[in-house]
């Protein structure tokens, strides 16, 4: 039920901001449109803890912004290296252990280091993940485990 | 009040139009796919947030400023996924990173720690 409730707050939300008029014949339609897609979703069967991970809520943006301060501290980096040229890098592939049980910690900590330039995730099998690195520096940061650690402490 | 809009927006656009400048000088100096790819994450992430939050701060209308947001969100997360993708593809296709200077940097490390 609650996750019904979320996925109707998020459409409306967008459905408000997106449309920017506000007479009644108008809500209406949207009204009765996102109604549509909440009982084609509920036939789908895809309303639940998954596509509305309502668990992360509380710790999720906290989790965002230590993610913001590395992105721009990666970029820096990367930028650094372009002007560098191609000399004063040290590309690297390596397979490194995960401790996230869940599928959704797998899928976020997969998605931060590809969102981190510098590191992309090739591929997730069992509890490796297969990395590949701009710097060979950037794997041994990733070895260390901040990242992995803060990922694991979402899915609790 | 509207001077420091001003600058403040064409301070992040300036940031945001270099990050995608050097995003394509990288595309551009890179030996294989997948040092590109790194430099194309750089536009991804930083180059176009920059630019997005240089155009939030200059829009008067709140509703502009909510689509802004929305496309940034939709950009972070869609890029990732793109480059997973694109990198899987190339990986299980049986392309290989060049690591040569990695290999040769090892040995370097190796051959001084037994010195």
């Amino acid at each position: 039920m609650k996750h019904i409730i979320s996925l109707f707050v998020t459409l409306a939300a967008f459905w408000l901001l997106n449309s920017g008029h506000y007479s009644v014949l108008i809500l209406s339609l949207g009204f009765a449109s996102i109604v549509l897609i909440l009982v084609i979703a509920r036939k789908m069967d895809v309303v639940d803890h998954e596509s509305q991970p309502l668990y992360l809520t509380r710790k999720i943006f906290g989790y965002h912004l230590w993610l913001i301060k590395e992105i721009i501290q990666a970029n820096i980096t990367v930028v650094k290296h372009i002007w560098l040229g191609k000399k004063s890098i040290s590309p690297s592939l390596k397979k490194i252990k995960i401790s996230q049980q869940t599928d959704m910690g797998k899928v976020i900590y997969a998605n931060s280091i590809t969102l981190t330039p510098g590191t992309v995730a090739i591929d997730l099998v069992e509890d490796e993940i297969i990395v590949h690195a701009l710097l060979y520096k950037d794997i041994e940061s990733l070895e260390a485990g901040e990242m992995d650690r803060r990922v694991t402490l979402l899915e609790r | 009040m509207d001077m420091i809009i001003t600058i403040s927006s064409g301070f992040f656009l300036l940031i945001g139009s270099f990050l995608c400048f050097s995003g394509a000088i990288g595309l551009l100096r890179f030996p294989d796919f997948y040092t590109r790819m790194h430099a194309v994450g750089v536009t991804d992430t930083l180059g176009a947030g920059m630019i997005l939050v240089g155009l939030m701060i200059i829009s008067t209308d709140f509703l502009v400023f909510a689509k802004l947001a929305m496309v940034l969100l939709l950009t972070l997360l869609i890029g990732p996924t793109t480059s997973h993708v694109l990198a899987k593809a190339a990986f299980h296709n049986g392309l290989t990173p060049k690591s040569l200077s990695n290999q040769e940097k090892n040995n370097k490390e190796i051959s001084s720690s037994n010195t």
